[in-house]
């Protein structure tokens, strides 16, 4: 017996990552594949062996009470974890059959094909509008002005919001709602065009109709991106995902199709987490 | 018990009242006796003409020359220099180089002027070979650069460190290179960091210490860098204790130039840190 940080007891470690049975679709042709994943902040172990398989163009979200490591898991995937100081990690992230730690990969090209969006919007408070969306492709030197316009209406209109901005595209990013700050963030990641988008509790800033729009938005993007999503709620997770994994104190316990598992859970612990027992 | 407690707070209200107007009248009356005293002095041919000694129409323009050109220079070494330390710090270096090299900028922002002109002295004004040595533009440039790279790295520092990390997390996720980012990172601080750049330059205009050892003053225009060179500080040290009334009331005119100068620069200051400025 021990206690968890959120104060609950369990009888014992939650079984390793390696028994989970990944679900069919994942398994057939994976974009991402996490490999034996563990990190860590200082002396601090945040993952502990996680292998997983994304598949392509689904939604796939990640749950767990907080602590559990998904946040953690998406910023391995795109090397934003190695910025934290003392951040360490082992294993590998394997995008299209390549790792993304490899010694020859460059970690911007990596960030260019996996997008993230995080928790509280955060548009650029001196740019335009206009030039948060592109601002992935300006700062990376294009100065194609008729190019960038096309790509800033294309990505607006993709995140559900050039109908809301098309007449103060110059107006500041910091001026609008915070839900459309957010689709402005999802605008700016799609204008550089990333073959996964990672989104890190996208909602919990955002009120209920913000966020309605926001998981609208995500499940028209898996028609052409992959989307992993970390979310704090299970509803959620059940309204957006085609695949939902469940984590744990840095392991990986359950990975199923969403209906599945949140019908039909085979662990006792994703039981006892998604019929709100802990968490 | 009552009554005891609202005269304790009556006197300590009173008590500070007297210390503010302690604190202003020293302040106000420095302003009120240079305007007073300055303005007398002040005309155009004030302005237009060098140094004169004996006659009646001499001024201070090879002095505000100087001091512009000095500043200049100093700008030039204090600026770049400052600035990039400061990036160093808040985005390079692990927490203990960076805690480290900030506590150094501590220390040599309180270092003593006169400290910092016996070294530039002794360093360039001495041990320059000819003809570049001797009591220089370029030694006080150099003297007035060195005071300014740490107020202008730890004002920069500051800044950086003012602008949230989801910025920088935004642009590295965009693939944005590191270099980049920071430029960008920059241009959301940027009006801390002309802050820091306008408080470096408004502290080394008023500085006379280091220039004592360094430029030495002249009565002539500029002659070069390598030659000796007039500042307003330095004019209004030599003519304020020269004992001619006439040459008195000239460092006096020079004194309200320096202040009204030195003002102007705070005043920018508050309207630079106010307005919100856009690049990139």
């Amino acid at each position: 017996m021990y206690n968890t940080p959120q104060g609950v007891s369990v009888e014992t470690e939650p079984e390793s990552s390696s028994d989970v049975i990944l679900p069919l679709e994942a398994q057939r042709s994976p974009i991402v594949e996490v490999k034996q994943l563990n990190a860590w902040y200082g002396s601090q172990q945040v993952l502990k062996d996680v292998s997983m398989k994304f598949a392509r163009n689904h939604v796939t979200a990640i749950i767990g009470p907080s602590g559990c490591g998904k946040s953690t898991l998406v910023r391995c995937v795109n090397r934003l974890h190695e910025l934290v100081p003392n951040a360490t990690l082992t294993g590998s992230v394997m995008l299209e059959g390549v790792d993304i730690y490899g010694k020859q990969i460059d970690a911007v090209d990596v960030r260019r094909r996996i997008g993230m969006v995080f928790q509280k919007p955060n548009p650029f408070p001196n740019m335009s509008i206009r030039d948060n969306v592109v601002a992935g492709l300006k700062l990376a030197g294009v100065r194609d002005k008729k190019k960038l316009d096309v790509v800033a209406k294309n990505a607006l209109q993709q995140a559900f919001l050039w109908d809301e901005v098309k007449d103060k595209l110059e107006n500041s990013g910091a001026s609008i709602s915070g839900g459309q700050q957010q689709r402005l963030c999802i605008a700016r990641a799609l204008a550089v065009e990333p073959e996964v988008i990672l989104m890190d509790e996208p909602c919990s800033a955002l009120d209920p109709t913000a966020t309605a729009k926001i998981e609208e938005l995500v499940i028209k993007l898996s028609d052409t991106y992959t989307v992993i999503i970390v979310t704090h709620n299970m509803q959620q997770a059940s309204r957006v995902a085609d695949y939902t994994a469940f984590m744990y104190l840095g392991k990986l316990i359950e990975y199923d199709e969403t209906a599945k598992m949140f019908e039909t859970p085979r662990e006792e612990l994703t039981e006892r987490y998604i019929t709100g027992k802990f968490g | 018990m009552n009554v005891r407690r609202r005269i304790m707070d009556r006197m300590w209200l009173g008590f500070a009242l007297v210390a503010v107007v302690l604190a202003l009248l020293p302040l106000a009356s420095i302003i009120y006796y240079v305007t007073v005293r300055g303005i007398a002095a002040i005309s155009l041919s004030f302005l237009t003409h060098n140094f004169n000694q004996v006659g009646t129409n001499g001024g201070i323009a090879n002095a505000l020359e100087g001091t512009f050109l000095v500043v200049l220079l100093s700008s030039a070494i204090g600026i770049p220099i400052g600035l990039l330390s400061g990036v160093y710090i808040s985005e390079y270096g692990t927490q203990r180089i960076a805690d480290s090299v900030r506590f150094l900028a501590d220390v040599l922002v309180g270092i003593p002027s006169i400290v910092t002109g016996i070294l530039v002295y002794s360093a360039v004004v001495v041990s320059f070979p000819a003809p570049y040595n001797g009591y220089t533009a370029f030694a006080a440039g150099v003297a007035l650069g060195l005071m300014e790279i740490p107020i202008v790295a730890n004002t920069t520092s500051e800044a950086l460190r003012l602008v949230p990390n989801s910025l920088r997390e935004a642009s590295t996720a965009l693939g944005v290179r590191k270099w980049r980012t920071i430029i960008l990172i920059m241009a959301n601080a940027i009006g801390g960091i002309l802050t820091g750049i306008l408080l470096a330059t408004s502290r080394v205009a008023g500085e006379t210490a280091p220039l004592l050892l360094t430029a030495l003053g002249s009565t002539q225009t500029f002659q070069g860098w390598f030659n000796s060179i007039e500042t307003m500080t330095l004019f209004i040290f030599q003519n304020g204790t020269s004992g001619t009334p006439y040459l008195v009331q000239q460092a006096w005119g020079a004194s309200f130039i320096l202040l009204v100068t030195v003002l102007g620069i705070n005043v920018a200051i508050r309207l630079v840190t106010r307005k919100r400025i856009v690049f990139v």
